[in-house]
């Protein structure tokens, strides 16, 4: 199972993992980093065969359809609908959404 | 009267035009029929009761006159769809118990034009996975079985799993590397992805958004145009959405293929493709060449580097598009000691291992530092894979390749090397990258019995002849193999 | 990149026990567009409105919710280009800046990274220091301007352990003006946002309203050896008056200059400023900075102008705040302060035009700044709320001008105007203030002041300046409505002068 796994140069370490679990706003276990690190590894070592690609001079595509965005005209034609937008809220209070307080 | 649950879709439409039953009797038909499927799990909600109205009213419409083009057929959409005042999970237990106020797109277009839904179906976590094992309400079973249970494939394997066992005369999916035509060759049905932009993706619940495109599952050709016709359309609300007509894509099937030149990537024969795979897509070839098509060498070379250019590629896009699950104005929210504690418990709990394993690659490659080596890199072998096409359009008009490089597996025995299940998509993927219409028509079964499909790849806004070239391989094969009914 | 080759004034440095320090600021400015509707979706951005009621189902980031461009917003951005004398870039694209917070409902804020709408560009400004003696223009180089979507707001008050959360802002179009490092002086900075402002509102693309916070400034200090190597800086969040900002930048040069010279380091990190104290503190330093993660924004596609579009927009562009007051000074032969004070902003150089026209130009700017703006002034109003238009306000001097009221008079007359209490005509009519021209009236009112005053008017003819003493009793029996020239005619002929 692990002999597609090929250890990058720069590899993922558990405090990349700790970092990147930070700005993902996941939680990983102190115990769990090692192993996560792993999995991303194989995960990502396979992925590195992408440097065999010449891609001198190559522009990136950055969407599937080659055309400018559609400019809409500026209109009301939206809003006014907060029972909708505050629905599903795990909490709302006198039309606010409710949530963790934001500061210390 | 015979078992409507067999029917074809069109088959069922024409059953209705001719007043031989209506849609109250073949939607009850198939609410029996989902209602003795729990085994295969399939649908995450049924809306059962919703249903039979639906189909009252379209029994109403179609007798004061007013029949659109999927009156009163009974439908499952995938539950990645936004639908109004139903329940919408994308497999993740992240979403709650959120119930849209609105309706995507592509589902607003199908109640338009009549259809009868008869429930959310199943599918991988946020359409992550290849194999329906990745869903918080429990993988889906295929319904094609030798001794053990089989996965139906991802991410639309509730789409797949349901329309092959005639629970439903047809069914969205969705399709961001193979979503849509890897369960349909696990599952003997037939499912396209249409050009990126053929259907708006708003109300769908976003994987990848550059890749992300809806399309049919259906129980034919024929069949899968019907329905695309109906999803597919111009919507300004996208702005990815291509402002073109739909064009009348059924006409095209049963055309002849005479002249068509089809492209054999000499790419797609992997190593250790298994013979049953080879063997039938030369027996494509074939098919092909006897239906008076020219068959045409050429040559994808950057066909490898596509799957690892998607998994830097769709993983950064969903990593952000994931964000927006965090516990605040819908969905799950598990509360910690601080807003902080907050989102990581709510995000943590409410992904499942792979999703929070897509977000943390997707995280990686952005960060400073390996944007360029990731990120950027990916983006331009994207490019690559996209020039390749276009050479290979200068001499062929389609191309024929394998749908998945295996048949339907054992539940569990991938899930535990992501690489070997991203691997399933090595045939598919391609097009998601380059935005190229792709169905996967069923072609044969393996030396187990279980079914395989081919692809057939078209030019962007080409669909016609991908649906031309389709319906000529599935005239050909005569596939018409069913699972046994061991799940009843 | 970061290069700030101009050395300020030896008179604007800070001079220490350890010698001489001097300011490098750079600012970034985020100006609210002008649109009805926000940047990628239909909901209004009026200000003021019930929580969450100007909020869609885009806004709010509900799943498969997907953004679309607003046209208007695309063209402002290109107006205020032109006005900044940038680059309009015809590519330009739409990025994803990744972060979690409660105001930013999908987990990132739509911005432009690698591609601004506009690029390079420079304005000159005219520092004035605070005793109102002005500077020489200082040319200030405009890196880039970005469009952008805002945030949320949160409220904090409502609750002791939660936080309230309203949307309506979220979405709503920013510009984000970002100038290179190239002022010295906190009054530079401030003049480089008050010409800004003036620029935007001439443009009309935002209204400018620092206090609504649609116009706001983020300001990065820090300090150097004149000349020498640039120092870490501070970025200070969100200031929202030109007051602000000097208190905040001479605020934070000392703190710098303290640091470094008690042989401590700077540390690079986002500051806010409180404006009741006076002072910056921490919001957040280097090692909690983001990651932001941009990347194209996969549910938008580059926007792409047309030459055709742009070349309409620059066609079309109104007068600029630096042309108007040359034209003020040229065409109505106004001096240069005025002309500065009147073109400083939009709304006062029209109200002001509309006042001279048809009357003296130098009487129509004094009663412009003078009354009009010192009433404003005092009043703490803004030009738009004033009862006073610009017409009433010409009505008022051609009363002084057709002699019906003196001057003086007209100065009262005025604060009553203001006051909501009706037209120069109506307050005149109302309250008798008509000049007295009949000279049977004024001769009557003369001959009592000499009756009354017997012994002076004796003693005028040997002393000539008791006239003046006479005019005034004259003026004051008419209540100052008597006309001048006319009392001093009657009252020389009547005295013998
Ligand atoms: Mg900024
Ligand atoms: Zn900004």
């Amino acid at each position: 199972m692990a002999q597609e796994k090929s250890k990058p140069k720069n590899g993922v370490t558990a405090k990349d993992v700790k970092k990147i679990a930070k700005l993902s706003r996941l939680h990983v276990e102190a115990d769990r980093l090692e192993p996560i690190a792993e999995d991303l590894n194989g995960i990502l070592g396979w992925i590195e065969q992408l440097a065999e690609v010449d891609v001198e001079g190559v522009e990136p595509m950055t969407s599937a359809v080659d055309m400018a965005a559609p400019l809409r005209a500026d209109n009301v034609s939206d809003g006014g609908k907060r029972d909708d937008v505050l629905k599903n809220a795990p909490k709302s209070d006198d039309g606010f959404f409710v949530v963790p307080r934001s500061v210390e | 009267m015979t078992d409507l649950t067999k029917m074809t879709l069109s088959g069922a439409l024409d059953g209705m035009a001719k007043g031989e039953f209506s849609s109250v009797e073949l939607t009850q038909a198939h609410i029996d029929a989902c209602k003795a499927s729990t085994k295969l799990n399939a649908f995450i909600t049924d809306t059962h009761d919703l249903a039979l109205e639906q189909a009252k009213a379209s029994d109403a419409r179609r007798a004061s006159g007013t029949v659109g083009k999927l009156e009163g057929a009974p439908l499952g959409i995938k539950d990645l769809f936004c639908t109004e005042g139903v329940k919408t999970t994308a497999g993740s237990k992240i979403l709650g118990d959120f119930t849209p106020t609105y309706e995507s797109t592509v589902s607003a277009n199908m109640k338009a034009d009549g259809m009868v839904m008869l429930g959310k179906l199943n599918l991988d976590e946020f359409a992550m996975g290849s194999s329906n094992e990745t869903s918080a309400f429990g993988p889906v079973i295929n319904p094609w079985r030798k001794d053990e249970d089989l996965v139906p494939g991802g991410s639309s394997g509730g789409s797949a799993s349901a329309v092959a066992a005639d629970l439903c005369l047809g069914a969205t999916a969705t399709d961001t590397g193979g979503s849509i035509r890897q369960p349909a060759s696990f599952t003997g049905t037939v499912g396209i992805k249409p050009t990126y932009g053929r259907c708006s993706r708003w109300g769908t619940v976003a994987f990848a958004s550059s890749l992300d495109q809806a399309g049919p599952i259906a129980k034919t050709v024929k069949d899968s145009a019907i329905l695309l016709e109906s999803m597919a359309g111009y919507d300004a609300k996208d702005s990815t959405s291509i402002n073109a007509d739909v064009p009348d894509w059924s006409a095209s099937c049963g055309q002849s293929v005479k002249g068509m030149r089809i492209g054999i990537p000499k790419e797609y024969a992997i190593d250790g493709m298994p013979a049953d795979i080879q063997a039938l897509w030369d027996q494509g070839i074939e098919w092909m060449k006897a239906a008076g098509a020219e068959i045409v060498p050429i040559t994808l070379p950057h066909t490898k580097y596509a799957l690892p250019a998607y998994y830097v590629v769709a993983p950064a896009e969903a990593s952000s598009n994931l964000a927006r699950y965090d516990g605040m104005r819908y969905g799950l929210r598990v509360d910690g000691k601080d807003l902080t504690e907050t989102y990581e418990l709510t995000r943590t709990e409410g992904f499942g291992d792979e999703v929070r394993r897509r977000i943390m690659i997707g995280t990686y490659v952005l960060s400073a530092g390996y944007y360029d080596a990731y990120y950027l890199r990916a983006q331009k072998v994207r490019t690559r894979i996209v020039q390749d096409f276009e050479n290979a359009w200068e001499t062929c008009d389609a191309i024929l390749t394998p749908t998945a490089p295996s048949a339907a597996f054992a539940v569990g025995r991938k899930v535990s090397d992501p690489v070997q299940m991203y691997l399933n998509d090595i045939f598919t993927v391609t097009t998601n990258l380059a935005g190229l219409p792709g169905i996967s028509v069923p072609a044969g079964l393996d030396k187990n019995g279980l079914p395989l499909g081919l692809q057939i790849i078209g030019r962007a806004m080409d669909e016609a002849t991908v649906f031309k070239a389709a319906a000529a391989l599935e005239d050909a094969a005569g596939f018409k193999a069913k699972p046994e009914k061991w799940w009843v | 990149m970061f290069i700030a080759p101009r050395v300020a004034d030896e008179k604007d440095w800070i001079v220490t026990d350890t010698g001489p320090w001097e300011i490098i600021i750079g600012l970034e400015v985020h100006a609210q567009v002008a649109s009805k509707s926000k940047l990628f979706s239909g909901s209004a951005t009026g200000y003021g409105s019930a929580p969450n009621t100007q909020v869609s189902l885009v806004d709010a980031g509900m799943p498969g919710m997907l953004p679309v461009v607003n046209e208007f917003c695309i063209e402002q951005a290109v107006k205020t280009g032109y006005g900044l004398n940038a680059k309009i870039n015809l590519f330009s694209r739409f990025d994803r800046k990744n972060y979690f917070y409660v105001d930013l409902p999908q987990g990132y804020q739509i911005s432009q990274f690698e591609h601004p709408i506009v690029g390079e560009g420079e304005i000159e400004i005219l520092p004035i220091d605070g005793d109102g003696n002005v500077g020489e223009p200082v040319t200030v180089g405009i890196e880039r301007l970005h469009l952008e979507q805002d945030a949320g707001k949160s409220v904090h008050d409502l609750s002791p352990d939660e936080t309230y959360v309203d949307l309506n802002r979220c979405g709503v179009a920013l510009m984000e003006i970002v100038s290179k490092p190239d002022m010295r002086t906190p009054e530079e900075a401030s003049a480089y946002v008050e010409k800004l402002r003036g620029i935007v509102r001439a443009l009309g693309t935002c209204d400018g309203d620092m206090e609504k916070g649609n116009l706001r400034a983020d300001v990065n200090v820090s300090v150097r050896r004149p000349g020498g190597e640039l120092g870490t800086r501070c970025e200070i969040k969100n200031v929202n008056s030109m007051r602000f900002i000097r208190q905040a930048i001479n605020f934070e040069a000392r703190r710098h200059i303290d640091i470094i010279e008690a042989g401590g380091e700077i540390d690079q990190e986002t500051r806010l400023f409180d404006s009741v104290k006076g002072e910056t503190r921490t919001m957040r330093s280097k090692e909690d900075a983001h990651d932001y993660r941009y990347f194209p924004d996969p549910d938008l596609l580059p926007i792409k102008l047309e030459q055709s579009f742009v070349d309409k927009i620059k066609a079309n562009l109104p007068e600029m705040p630096d042309v108007r007051k040359a034209r003020f000074m040229s065409d109505y032969g106004l001096p240069e302060y005025d002309a500065r004070i009147l073109t400083s902003d939009k709304t006062k150089a029209d109200f002001y035009e509309v006042v001279a026209k048809g009357r003296d130009p130098k009487i129509a700017s004094n009663w412009t700044m003078v009354e009009f703006f010192g009433a404003l002034n005092k009043s703490g109003l803004e030009l738009e709320d004033s009862l006073v238009s610009a017409d009433a306000l010409g009505c008022l001097i051609d009363r002084i001008l057709d002699d019906t009221i003196s001057g003086k008079i007209a100065k009262g007359v005025f604060e009553k105007m203001f006051a909501g209490e009706g037209t120069a005509d109506e307050i005149i009519e109302r309250d008798g203030l008509k000049q007295v021209t009949d000279m049977g009236t004024i001769e009557a009112m003369v001959d009592k002041v000499i009756a009354d005053n017997a012994g002076q008017a004796e003693k005028a003819k040997e002393n000539p300046k008791l006239l003046g003493f006479f005019v005034g009793q004259v003026m004051k029996a008419s209540q100052g409505k008597a006309n001048p020239q006319a009392v001093n005619k009657i009252l020389r002929e009547k005295l013998g002068l």
